[in-house]
């Protein structure tokens, strides 16, 4: 099956599978099956050095700590090294691999997550700071086949080139888009005092906390514009 | 990143007793700079003592006719209350210049008043830093300083400090409250709250060990026209080189603090008087005993002229 899988030229071999309802698998179960059992083979042996070694036997171990997180609706309860990151507890934990790793120093807004309605950069948030706290990922935005607006939009303006920052870019622009109808005021706002306004000004300012290496801002102005009702 | 035990705290005084219980300890609210500075090992608390469930998330009116703050106000929410937006508009005006949206969201009004320098040397811990490393050197002293301090620095440190709303506190004479391990309180003018680096540019407030800020308090506003002008290398999402927050009356009377260019938000009350005069001369004595570097004595003409446009701009 996994010649199957890693052939893309077996194209009939796929059909049979379809035909006789085996399993298909996709690329990311795959990844995430091999990862898990590249660990399951290094594990005895790390265990044996850890034993054999004086030094070892006596370090003190890793302190834990529960944490219950609701993610895209469902909730999850991990036990957990106390410095996994809300991202490294979505992604390695609970393989909701949507939020990405960019710089992890909270620079490029890859890994933008929304926690109890607000965007926040999951790399510098503790799991256990957000013990009961409601998570969304893009994943919890929209489904192929039921994408949410922004993402519709990315896909027909062209919103990127490889991606990577695309899930983090979508989740801070719903997010704010939520901070404008709220009433909060940027930097770009000339009026302190007045509502602040959809316009690209204000979508560029606010949007300044995602990086895009390839550089597709102006196609990203665009979908945010569309759903904002505005003009890019 | 070292290990660490974790605990939530239920109430200030108890968060400020397990801060001096447990060597090593410290408090982590927004977590956006100690959690990036654990990440590279800059910071190594051996327990973080998790105070965002603790209830100081209010802004709420004083007796004076002013506000108070709590210490766990995110800066987003700080920048929209319509109090501040229209009573301390210098006050939003420098959160809004800051971080970014997500790094708002999550900020603290006490953690911004703790954040650490982004002096390039304190961040690599491959080269010598007083403030890093108490007596291994000041690699940015003949390093690359473009970004540095230009007063107040000593042989030791002549790093900044980075916040924009530090800036707007000190223009607006805040005060810092806070509780310690005693459970005593105490009042501290934003004034005295930030050091200057002298031999210990480690050590960077007031604060005693264990001492937790519960809020900050605004006098009653002033009114006035209320600016805060930032000049960085991008127009958003960066560090200032130079920021001027001003308040500047309709007779041409006003206040005036610096970021960018100390080691704490800089203010010389003294030179306020020289406002009606024009920039150039309050600048001359706002800067009154500078010692740039060659890489950043650009910093004192871009005072004069941040201020300069700052003034024209509360002539309207």
């Amino acid at each position: 099956m996994n010649q199957r899988i890693l052939d893309p030229m077996t194209t009939n071999h796929a059909n049979d599978a379809d035909r006789s309802g085996d399993v298909t698998i996709s690329r990311r179960h795959l990844l995430t099956v091999g990862a898990a059992s590249a660990t399951a083979a290094t594990l005895p042996q790390a265990a044996t050095a850890q034993a054999t070694s004086p030094s070892a036997s006596t370090t003190r171990p890793v302190p834990m700590a529960k944490v219950s997180l609701q993610v895209n609706g469902a909730v999850h309860t991990l036990e957990l090294d106390t410095r996994t990151t809300l991202l490294d507890a979505l992604r390695e934990h609970l393989q909701i691999t949507g939020p990405k790793k960019g710089c992890d120093h909270g620079q490029c807004g890859a890994c933008t997550v929304i926690v109890n309605g607000r965007r926040i950069n999951s790399c510098l948030s503790l799991a256990v700071m957000n013990e009961g706290h409601n998570v969304t990922t893009i994943e919890g935005l929209g489904k192929p086949g039921a994408l949410h607006p922004m993402q519709a939009a990315f896909v027909k303006h062209d919103g990127y080139q490889c991606g990577y920052c695309t899930p983090g870019q979508i989740c801070s622009a719903v997010a704010m888009l939520g901070e404008i109808q709220a009433g909060i005021p940027s930097h770009a706002s000339a009026d302190l005092t007045a509502a602040p306004q959809a316009t690209v000004v204000e979508f560029r300012e606010r949007m300044s906390g995602n990086i895009c290496r390839c550089g597709a801002y102006s196609n990203i102005m665009e979908a945010v514009a569309e759903i904002a009702g505005s003009k890019a | 990143m070292k290990t660490f035990t974790y605990e939530r705290a239920r109430s200030p005084s108890e968060a400020a007793t397990a801060a001096v219980r447990v060597p090593g300890a410290k408090f982590i609210a927004g977590g956006t700079n100690l959690l990036d500075l654990m990440k590279l090992e800059i910071e190594q608390p051996t327990h973080l003592i998790d105070v965002n469930g603790l209830v100081l998330d209010k802004i709420e009116p004083t007796q004076e006719g002013g506000l108070r703050l709590g210490a766990l106000v995110r800066n987003t929410d700080l920048a929209a209350d319509m109090h501040v937006r229209r009573d301390y508009g210098v006050l939003s005006r420098a959160l809004l210049a800051g971080a970014s949206g997500q790094l708002r969201n999550a900020a603290t009004t006490a953690g911004n008043l703790l954040q650490r320098t982004r002096c390039p040397y304190f961040y690599d811990t491959n080269q010598p830093c007083n403030k890093r490393q108490p007596g291994s050197g000041c690699s940015a002293i003949g390093g690359f300083s473009r970004s540095h301090a230009v007063v107040g620095a000593s042989d030791a440190c002549i790093a900044t400090h980075p916040s924009d709303m530090a800036v707007a506190m000190r223009v607006l004479d805040a005060t810092v409250e806070t509780v310690a391990p005693t459970g005593t309180t105490r009042r501290i003018p934003i004034a005295d709250f930030h050091r200057l680096p002298g031999n210990t540019p480690n050590i960077e407030t007031t604060l005693q060990p264990g001492e937790l800020i519960t809020a900050v308090t605004l006098p009653r506003p002033v009114g006035g026209t209320h600016i805060y002008h930032k000049v960085r290398d991008r127009a958003s999402y960066a560090f200032a080189l130079v920021s001027v927050a001003a308040i500047v009356q309709r007779d041409g009377s006003g206040r005036v603090a610096l970021g960018g260019v100390a080691h704490k938000p800089w203010r010389v009350e003294a030179a306020e008087a020289q406002l009606p005069r024009g920039a150039l001369a309050v600048t001359k004595q706002l800067l009154d005993g500078a010692k740039p570097t060659p890489q950043n004595e650009f910093k004192l003409s871009l005072v004069e002229r941040t201020l300069g446009a700052a003034l024209t701009q509360a002539k309207g």
